[in-house]
């Protein structure tokens, strides 16, 4: 079977509202502003974001707060109510690979703060290009996709990422590692999984479904 | 015969995929395919003779995942021993009469490793020992390490396979579309690192079809003395009712490999997607084409984890900053562990032209054969230039090497028996290029004619410890003219005389030349530009003094070697920029270091310091100018008029400034009040608020022991005793990592509990902090200023 395949996107245009708020910036900085594009300048010169992704689709069944993904079986139930109602489910592992690690580990050392907007950039690449290619995905596929959820989230053990790992083989598809802690390697990576037409296809994304309203990241 | 006899007037045929034919015969996802070895016996010889009959001369054994990350001891043995012995009983069952090997097949750990990933680089070594010394146990004839994507796991490979079996190795890697590894190295870097190291074949497999890495094998045919291997995937997979179904058919993928074959590769086979069918085809369509001879290439270079760097063609510049000699600032960044301070020096010198660094850390005061290897590790990580490892101790010279991600060049062996007894080796075994100095046990000799005998003799030497020639430069010393006016000369005649007799390539030294002499800097250009004339190939040199990189690039103009000037014109305009006088670059704004602080002004923050200290005392300025400055925006952040990027670039203005403070006041500020162990705690790996917190810390005179992220309790609380930290600061950005922060205040208030422990992070409540146990919340960096200085003070018990 094997059926996992491997995509690469490039080019998207940068959300600078988000980089800011990941780096906690006040919006009208028109100094960072400056720093950012300076970033994504270095960034293209050392070819340090290159966002890969590889997939799959699995058929779904959804028991009480038990979700067989016919792969594996996961017991949570946020994720039980996330995949309900849709017979089949992507998941996917993504990363936009390790340059920009690089580059935030030397400027951590030698200027904090354009380390701070480097974070904060790699954090807005990989999740607008997730973006571009859930859309891709709808579109190709003519489905409508539930908004992603991830290991971690809500009672949703991080030790579903060994079951993905196990299924989407990132380490060779997209030199994606997973550590002992659970955390991924390189670190600006995401994996996850979304319902294929399920009953939470017009769920709103983000911060509007979360119910920790005194987050310093919220929107 | 021996597979590397039958390789000199033979194209070898090696088999297509194991894998993707395991899942057509019924391999679960998820499964481990290696235990087919034992349950599945049958179908795997049936599949390795098929490839026999097709033609292949070398079938691997099912050996891809089998590591000790997947496998117990015992049963990676028993896993390990079936692999081999399904191949030789399809190679005695196959009717093909073609010369016929078994490889062991050595896959990645499925890790990366440190510093972006978990796995230390020993640890990835010792994985790889494991296996290889099973597979050569149970008769494997070749050690092929396969579909690695970093150059740092294959050097630990390559380098287990030398330490545990006498078997030929080949590697071939998985490059990405943009033709470099995932980790960044081009094909060049690689093929630099693994003839260093001494492999038999090099190449490239896996991602894509033929004609998509026909360039990576081109590129190594092109630089490399070895036998490339090609061994592409059967096209791209595209999914089809869900199942991948790869685009090339066994016919298109047989022509592209043929024509890799025309083009120089002499070892070929398939990937993913391929079949016995493909290899059938393959082994008809290169059967008739002959050997084509690999040209000994004879280049002299070394690289790192991202490129080469070829010496011979240009003038290399060899940056001679990270040194401690005569340098009080690098001397105390050394002793307190500030590798900060020695990555900034490495980024400072690529940026003004070095292309490679010495790394020196020789003084007493501290342990080199600890120091030098990390300091490598750190450099390696952030910094894409080859390193030069600078030390006369043998231990840490071995131990950098060692763990340095590419083709080292080793500074430094010379005519004497025991440097040559101890350098040699080290060089041999890591695949480095060596400078040679040209002195022996009676010195230095006086004429150029003595030093070619030392040469000489040097690479009689060599040869017996089977380093070759290219990887040897020579050094012909360059003495003080101060001390003897010909000495100068002597050095170059030496250069001229060397390089003419043993075809070899040349260094220098050149700042020597002129010591005790003013104005130095125009004797080393001059010195420099005589030297380049006489042939020498690269300079240590300070990439910092403009008259010496003008001598550099001038050279390189003048003599053809800058195609179109380009480097010369780009140099000339950076020199112009830095050259015309220097706008005040907020003009209005001349009222001195508290404001330069309060808006984030680093150079004038530094500018209004030096004045300061004319007429202040170092304490009276961090305490009237910086703290006060420190206070009003740390004030302004709580209140939420200053955002967070400006809190750090203010904390950067004052580092600035202390920067200069430490400079001007020589290691005594008076104002280091005392530990503060700061981490990550282990399973995180959010580490911007920890970094916020300590560069914060520092500004307000605390020495901080940053351990990093994902760090174990075990770790934390080892430094916290072994430093007696009064205090201890943790972070965690998330729920999932908060028990570890619990596990790690626990251990730490039973086995420390003079410590008073203050944790934050995005997920974290002062309930919560109460409950783990710990002595603070702190909900930002302020407040654990705050509360540190409060500790520190007594005023909180």
């Amino acid at each position: 079977m094997c059926k996992t395949e491997i995509k690469t996107y490039s080019g998207a245009p940068v959300d600078y509202g988000e980089v800011m708020r990941y780096a906690g910036a006040k919006k009208t900085d028109a100094d960072l502003k400056t720093l950012i594009d300076d970033c994504l300048t270095e960034c293209e010169k050392e070819n340090a974001v290159n966002f890969a992704v590889c997939f799959t689709e699995t058929p779904v069944t959804v028991k009480n707060d038990e979700t067989d993904l016919s792969v594996f079986t996961l017991k949570s139930k946020n994720l039980a109510t996330a995949l309900f109602g849709a017979e089949s489910a992507l998941i996917f592992a993504c990363t936009i690979g390790i340059g920009i690690d690089r580059l935030i580990k030397k400027y951590t050392e030698i200027d904090p703060v354009r380390a701070l907007v480097l974070q904060a950039l790699g954090a807005e690449r990989v999740e607008t290009f997730i973006e571009v290619f859930i859309k891709d995905y709808e579109k190709t596929r003519g489905v409508k996709l539930s908004p992603r959820f991830s290991a971690g989230y809500g009672d949703l053990p991080l030790d579903a990422q060994k079951d993905i790992f196990g299924l989407l083989n990132p380490q060779k598809n997209l030199g994606l590692t997973l550590n002992d802690s659970l955390m991924m390697s390189p670190s600006k990576s995401v994996t996850a999984f979304a319902a294929i037409n399920g009953d939470r296809v017009n769920d709103k994304c983000g911060c509007e479904n979360c119910g920790k309203n005194d987050c310093g990241y919220r929107r | 015969m021996d597979i590397r006899t039958f390789l000199k007037n033979n194209i070898v045929v090696l088999d297509g995929a194991t894998g993707t034919e395991l899942y057509k015969a019924g391999l679960k996802v998820g499964e481990m395919p290696e235990r087919w070895n034992i349950t599945h016996a049958q179908t795997l010889i049936g599949l390795h003779k098929a490839y026999y009959d097709a033609g292949s001369n070398v079938v691997s054994a099912n050996t891809f995942g089998a590591n000790s990350m997947h496998f117990n001891d015992a049963e990676l043995e028993e896993v390990i021993a079936a692999a081999i012995r399904n191949v030789k009983a399809a190679r005695d069952l196959s009717a093909g009469t073609q010369e016929k090997f078994v490889a062991a097949d050595i896959g990645p750990t499925g890790k990366l490793l440190e510093p972006f990933g978990d796995l230390a680089f020993e640890e990835a070594v010792g994985v790889f020992a494991k296996t290889i010394k099973l597979c050569a146990k149970y008769g494997a004839e070749i050690i092929f390490i396969q579909t690695m994507n970093d150059s740092y796991e294959t050097k630990a490979a390559v380098i287990a396979a030398k330490e545990n079996c006498d078997l030929p190795i080949f590697v071939s890697n998985a490059y990405g579309k943009n033709g470099k590894l995932m980790t960044g190295a081009t094909p060049a870097a690689m093929s630099t690192m693994l003839e260093g190291l001494g492999v038999t074949a090099v190449g490239v497999n896996c991602s894509y079809g033929p004609d998509d890495l026909m360039g990576v094998a081109d590129e190594l045919s092109e630089c490399s003395s070895l036998p490339v291997i090609f061994m592409p995937n059967a096209g791209i997979p595209k999914n089809e009712n869900g199942k991948a179904v790869y685009d090339l058919s066994a016919a298109d993928f047989a022509e592209g490999v043929k024509k890799a074959v025309m083009r120089g590769a002499r070892i070929v086979g398939g990937c993913c997607g391929t079949t016995p069918e493909y290899i059938r085809l393959l082994s008809q369509a290169v059967k008739d084409i002959p050997a084509k001879e690999i040209t000994p290439k004879r280049l002299t270079r070394i690289s790192s984890y991202s490129h080469e760097v070829r010496f011979g063609f240009k003038p290399v510049v060899i940056g001679e900053r990270i040194n401690p000699t005569g340098k009080k600032r690098f001397r105390q960044a050394l002793v307190e562990n500030d590798n900060g301070y020695i990555l900034k020096e490495g980024v400072a010198q690529a940026e003004s032209g070095a292309e490679v660094l010495d790394v020196n850390v020789g003084i007493p005061d501290i342990d080199e054969k600890t120091v030098l290897p990390e300091i490598v590790a750190g450099l390696q990580a952030v910094i894409d230039l080859p390193l030069q490892i600078d030390s006369s101790d043998a231990v840490a010279m071995e131990r950098a090497v060692r763990l340095y991600n590419g083709k080292p060049l080793v500074n430094s062996v010379s005519g004497k028996k025991a440097s040559m007894e101890t350098v040699f080796p080290i060089v041999k075994k890591y695949g480095g290029a060596v400078i040679a100095l040209t002195l022996d046990e009676s010195g230095i000799p006086e004429t150029a004619q003595g030093r070619l005998e030392i040469a000489l003799n040097i690479l009689k030497q060599a040869e017996k410890y089977g380093v070759n020639k290219e990887d040897i430069i020579f050094d012909t010393l360059c003495m003080t003219v101060s001390a003897n006016p010909f000495a100068a000369q002597v050095t170059l005649d030496a250069l001229k005389l060397i390089k003419e007799k043993t075809g070899c390539k040349t260094s220098l030294g050149v700042s020597n030349v002129s010591f005790g002499l003013p104005d130095r800097e125009s004797l080393n250009a001059a010195f420099l530009t005589l030297a380049l004339g006489n042939g020498l190939d690269m300079a240590i040199i300070n990439p910092f003094s403009a008259p010496v990189m003008k001598s550099v690039k001038a050279f390189s103009a003048l003599t053809g070697k800058d195609a179109n000037f380009t480097e010369y014109i780009s140099f000339a305009a950076k020199n112009e920029i830095a050259a015309a006088p220097t706008p005040p670059a907020h003009t209005g704004e001349v009222d001195g270091l508290k404001t330069a602080i309060i808006k984030g002004l680093k150079d004038q923050a530094a500018d209004s310091v030096k004045k300061l200290l004319e007429c202040t005392e170092p304490l009276a300025v961090i305490n009237e100018e910086i703290i006060p400055a420190l206070d009003t925006v740390g004030k302004g952040y709580e209140e939420k008029k200053v955002y967070l990027p400006q809190l750090l670039m203010s904390a950067e203005a004052a580092k600035a400034a202390f920067e200069i403070i430490k400079e001007r006041s020589a290691a005594k500020t008076g104002s280091v009040k005392c530990d503060f162990v700061l981490a990550t705690v282990f399973g995180d790996i959010h580490d911007i608020g920890k970094n916020i917190v300590k560069l914060l810390l520092e500004n307000y005179g605390f020495n901080v022991i940053d351990l990093g992220k994902d760090v174990p309790p075990e770790k934390i609380l080892d430094e916290v005793v072994k430093r007696r930290a009064p205090l201890l600061g943790l972070s965690a950005l998330m729920t999932t990592t908060v028990p570890a922060m619990e596990k790690t205040v626990a251990l730490v208030k039973s086995r420390a509990p003079w410590c008073k422990v203050v944790v934050g992070g995005a997920v974290l409540t002062e309930e919560y902090a109460n409950k783990m146990g710990a002595d603070k919340y702190a909900k930002d960096a302020m407040e654990t200023v705050r509360y540190a200085d409060g500790v520190f003070n007594g005023s909180i018990g």
